[in-house]
């Protein structure tokens, strides 16, 4: 691992330690209901937390919302380039696409981040919350290592089929 | 480990509150929408009852001296559960006249009253009344600006505490004419006249309040915030404030004597602070874990094993490769745990000697109700 990525995940760590401290709180504003309120319109200011922006440099940032029985956390993933841009791209939808199976996270990325989770009283209390944070620290780590991966990959493959395709014109 | 007494695993779903009767031999949890009221015999829980006729979350429970049980849920409901002699409750519905949660309730130290807080922005002071035969309530609405957590009665059943998400720690007279009178709060340093609904003191602390409890004898309030602070105050003057050197948030506290405070919270093992002539300050934590170092890495490979590892055979290097491998992002070295596996909401005096509280209950979102030794 980098040398400025060990502070910067520690950062993200320390704030989601002290973010995911949530309780089973009922709407102010509507009867009988119970809803995330860091993800409704909110005519209730004291329920929500100053948001925590945490950034390595411009490409990489994690933005952490916090209310009394939400945290609303998302993430930009390096991009460096338009092949990159695609890749988190696909790569994003195809995990949101399999949300449920992954219980924290959020359908839609917030804008102008790459993805986001929604972790909600209800998992804090069904799972021990520094199985949590791990979880997503690791996400994050994986996350550039496997964008790289597959940009690998997809060159070595173009390569292979120029050379394939352009091989027909070798005489 | 020696400071824990008992322990009860006793639902799957988070335990919001809990409460013993006067004998300590019925204990009454909250678990989704019902209240489950144990027995305990011989250190074991054996379930009693049932108390299911809320249809949305249970919040909080109390048990009064007369052994009346009261709960109170996010349905905007609160019962009062009348024993009977054959073991069983009647239920009688509370008239709160609120149209948002409750979320929490406490009995006034004689049994006559209670109190619900909820996110309505109204504390509901309930009482009987016999010519109608059920619970009425009195409310307290000004100047309340949020949601209610947290309430604590006075032992002279007037006075009584709030704190909420608007970060303001309030104390109301209770007062309710006809049930009280007015030798109880003869020579009370907090005020001199209270009329119902009274505001006799407030202050400010600006994080949420997550629990608030009286110091009758010593006329001392104590309150925990989300900023991970216990604060104490009296009716001089402004609160004296300590924090959690874990930093973070303490959920519940309890008095042990005039000059000691036990919290727990969501680092889930119970905090000691005690007072001396400097002020408040950290005493020792009770239950914590010794190595909180987290593995670095969660593969879980340490040096020797790949020494050893060399001299195996061929094979077994590739076996184990391929188990690394489906462990992966399971494994994180067993780290060993507090008794509470999960944030602890609720703190009960279990039993009381004449120097203080010698033996405190927990009940936690694990699910767990702990009884530890002080």
């Amino acid at each position: 691992m980098s040398q400025s990525l060990r502070p910067y995940l520690n950062a993200v760590r320390y704030s989601l330690q002290a973010a995911l401290n949530l309780s089973n709180f009922s709407s102010q504003d509507i009867e009988r209901h119970n809803r995330p309120e860091v993800e409704v319109v909110n005519n209730s200011a004291e329920i929500l937390l100053q948001p925590m922006h945490i950034a390595r440099n411009e490409h990489e940032q994690v933005l952490i919302e916090t209310s009394v029985n939400s945290v609303r956390m998302s993430i930009k993933i390096k991009q460096a380039d338009e092949i990159e841009q695609i890749l988190v791209y696909r790569f994003t939808r195809f995990l949101e696409q399999r949300a449920e199976s992954f219980y924290i996270l959020r359908r839609v990325p917030i804008q102008g981040y790459s993805i986001s989770f929604l972790i909600t009283h209800r998992h804090t209390e069904t799972m021990i919350t520094e199985k949590l944070i791990d979880f997503i620290i690791e996400f994050m780590e994986e996350v550039d290592k496997e964008i790289s991966e597959i940009k690998l990959f997809l060159n070595a493959r173009a390569r292979f089929v120029a050379e394939a395709y352009l091989g027909e014109f070798v005489y | 480990m020696s400071s824990i007494s008992a322990k009860f695993k006793l639902v799957k779903a988070p335990i919001y509150s809990h409460c013993f009767n006067n004998e300590r031999n019925l204990l009454a949890i909250t678990c989704e929408n019902n209240c489950y009221v144990y027995k305990l015999n011989n250190g074991q829980a054996i379930l009693a009852a049932t108390l299911a006729d809320h249809d949305k979350t249970v919040t909080a429970v109390d048990i009064s001296v007369h052994g009346r049980i009261v709960t109170c849920s996010q349905d905007r409901n609160a019962i009062v559960w009348e024993p009977l002699s054959d073991g069983s409750y009647k239920p009688t519905l509370v008239l709160l006249r609120i149209n948002r949660a409750a979320t929490c309730v406490k009995w006034a130290a004689n049994g006559y009253k209670f109190a619900v807080g909820s996110s309505a922005r109204i504390i509901s002071v309930c009482y009987y009344e016999q010519d109608n035969d059920w619970w009425v309530s009195k409310h307290i609405k000004k100047p309340i600006k949020s949601t209610i957590n947290t309430l604590s009665w006075h032992e002279n059943g007037v006075l009584l505490a709030c704190g909420g998400t608007d970060g303001y720690i309030r104390i109301f007279s209770g007062f309710v004419k006809g049930l009280d009178s007015k030798e109880q709060v003869a020579g009370c340093p907090w005020g001199d006249k209270f009329p119902f609904g009274a505001l006799v003191g407030e202050w400010y602390h600006g994080a949420w309040i997550h629990d608030v409890k009286w110091r009758s004898q010593a006329e001392k309030l104590a309150y925990v915030a989300h900023d991970s602070s216990l604060n104490v105050l009296d009716y001089r003057g402004q609160p004296k404030r300590v924090d959690n050197i874990d930093g973070l948030p303490f959920k519940a506290l309890i008095w042990i004597d005039d000059h000691t405070i036990l919290c727990g919270g969501y680092s889930c093992h119970p905090v000691l602070f005690t007072e001396d002539n400097s002020g408040w300050k950290f005493a020792r934590n009770l239950d914590k874990t010794t190595s909180t170092e987290k593995p670095t890495s969660f593969t879980g490979v340490s040096g020797n094993d790949q020494e050893e590892e060399e001299e195996h055979s061929f094979g077994m290097s590739a076996l184990k490769k391929f188990k690394e491998l489906d462990l992966k992002g399971k494994i994180s070295a067993q780290q060993e745990r507090s008794t509470h596996e999960n944030a602890i909401t609720c703190l009960f005096p279990f039993s009381e000697t004449s120097r203080g509280v010698s033996q405190v209950s927990s009940s936690g979102l694990d699910g767990k109700i702990v009884i530890f030794n002080l």
